[in-house]
């Protein structure tokens, strides 16, 4: 359907507006330059869902434009990580699962605005389901023996929070900071803000969630089906993602960084695999009765008056 | 007089009409007087402050009548406000102390593979409610930081009537059955406290983000439910 909207834009948003067009190779677009400060109002065909995104992205980034940007210690400051609604963050877990070539996820997606909603939450559930399915895996195994004592493992939940959180924060910190060392030796075009960096990365790992849960059915083959998956449709889109910031570097370093995103993204999926679903050999018989024998030292006169 | 008259009538040709009043006007003859009373306020201090000069029993009862009330509106979660206008952190903290402390003692084969002591499930309960009201406000939410640990804080009660449940029903030994007793009173509780705690919590968030303040609310008392249900004793 057309929908033709019209936006006064200041020239320090003209940049988006083209990485806009680009992405929208079939928008026309009537641009005239009349206004003496070098406004530019374009009005460009695009569908009806983006509508509402897009106009309210720019009111808002005009509005805010004017102001100060809020100190760190205010409140407001950590409110504006957090301005999305439900349907933003559905679209955006939406777009981390499906990588499309033409869609960067950073400028169709996130455009300026990342959120810190979306990879908190996603870290947190993924954590509890990773310790929860694997307490699940472990009943499924061991149900059929008879001296199988239940455990609820809760030390699991620990290690799974730490894991995960350290890649949702520790990985991104790294690749910003590379990828700021090769924009100041001048190798790369640009570079996404650090908290875009970690939007993507959060978002990425909305996959291994229901692969870890689906990781339940004991059927080896599947489990590597599903790993295998995951990684590779989270992979691509951290791949589309990074591939426009590296393009422009030497052949070296772009095909090295980018093997070893998604080799990290791959040893993620893969140590938890191991670590959590870990098929366990039978601890069944041994282990409850010999130590009764052992526990009796060989020369206590107590035992052998109790006895 | 009638100058006045013509020209009051002039101004209500050309004014419109304010509530009828545009043609009101004092004359200048009649003296307005009278007195002005305010009611003293300092009767409901008096009222506060002597609160300090009644016996102990007194204030304690008050207490917990207050508490019990809120576990009321809890179990038969309306949309009432007595929730939020009156909060206190009592009932969440002996909640909470006697949910950890009914969790303690859960079987270990060795020391690291058992449940949650009861420093883990403490500072689940409160790091929790703290982060998730957090987040509420952070989203926008309209409710005060106390109010919301408040709400969440109540909102364990049925999950505790589970916890109670789950130890009786584990007295008469384990099983399948026995698991799926507990399974289905812990699903029922589990439901029962996110229904309760969104229906006080939801109405102070934007309309367009009620599903992003809710869904932590869920996880969180999914968190105690499974901790709940995968209690084992010796």
């Amino acid at each position: 359907m057309l929908c033709v909207w019209g936006a006064l834009v200041t020239s320090t948003e003209f940049e988006a507006a083209a990485d806009l067009l680009a992405e929208t190779p079939g928008a026309t677009t009537i641009s005239s330059l009349e206004e003496p400060q070098g406004h530019v109002s374009l009005a460009v065909d695009t569908g009806d869902q983006e509508d509402g995104d897009l106009e309210e992205n720019d009111q808002t980034q005009l509005l805010g434009g004017e102001k100060q940007p809020p100190n760190f210690w205010t409140f407001s400051y950590h409110q504006s990580f957090f301005d999305v609604d439900t349907h933003q963050v559905l679209e955006r877990i939406k777009n981390s699962l499906l990588p499309v070539p033409s869609q960067n996820f950073v400028r169709h997606c996130l455009r300026h605005h990342p959120d810190l909603y979306g990879p908190f939450w996603i870290c947190a559930t993924l954590a509890f389901a990773l310790a929860v399915s694997s307490n699940l895996a472990t009943v499924l195994q061991n149900w059929k023996e008879a001296s199988f004592s239940y455990s609820p493992q809760f030390h699991k939940v620990t290690v799974a929070g730490i894991t995960i959180y350290c890649y949702a924060w520790l990985v991104p910190t790294a690749l910003w900071g590379f990828l700021q060392w090769r924009k100041g030796v001048g190798e790369c075009v640009g570079c996404y803000t650090f908290l875009e960096i970690v939007c993507v990365y959060g978002y990425s790992l909305f996959i291994y969630i229901p692969t870890v849960v689906l990781w339940l059915i004991p059927i080896s083959g599947l489990q590597w089906f599903l790993g295998v998956l995951a990684v590779s449709l989270s992979g691509a889109v951290l791949l589309l993602t990074f591939w426009p910031l590296v393009r422009s570097d030497t052949r070296v370093v772009s095909a090295v960084l980018l093997t070893v995103m998604v080799a990290l993204h791959a040893l993620l999926a893969i140590g938890c695999k191991f670590y959590f679903f870990q098929s366990l050999p039978s601890r069944s018989i041994p282990v409850t009765q010999a130590p009764l024998h052992q526990v009796t030292p060989p020369g206590s006169s107590k035992t052998s008056a109790a006895s | 007089m009638a100058e006045a008259d013509e020209r009051t009538v002039g101004e209500t040709a050309t004014k419109p009409g304010f509530l009828g009043l545009s043609d009101v006007s004092i004359s200048e003859d009649i003296p307005v007087e009278g007195e002005i009373t305010v009611p003293m306020a300092s009767h409901s201090q008096d009222e506060d402050y002597s609160t300090l000069d009644e016996p102990v029993k007194e204030t304690i009862i008050r207490d917990l009548k207050a508490v019990g009330k809120k576990f009321v509106h809890v179990m038969y979660p309306k949309k009432s406000n007595a929730l939020l206008r009156d909060w206190d952190l009592w009932g969440p903290l002996v909640l909470c102390v006697s949910l950890a402390l009914m969790l303690q003692g859960g079987s270990a084969d060795s020391k690291e593979d058992g449940g949650p002591q009861f420093a883990e499930v403490f500072v689940i309960i409160w790091f929790g409610a703290v982060v998730i009201t957090l987040n509420s406000k952070l989203l926008g939410g309209t409710i005060s930081f106390f109010q919301s640990l408040c709400v969440l804080g109540y909102c364990v009660l049925p999950l505790t009537v589970a916890m109670l449940v789950c130890r009786l029903v584990l007295l008469a030994g384990m099983g399948p059955i026995n698991f799926l007793i507990r399974l289905i009173v812990v699903i029922a509780m589990f439901v029962w406290s996110t229904l309760a705690s969104t229906a006080f919590l939801a109405d102070s968030q934007p309309p367009n983000r009620k599903a992003l303040a809710v869904y932590p609310i869920f996880l969180f008392y999914f968190v105690i439910s499974w901790m709940i249900l995968t209690f084992t004793p010796h």
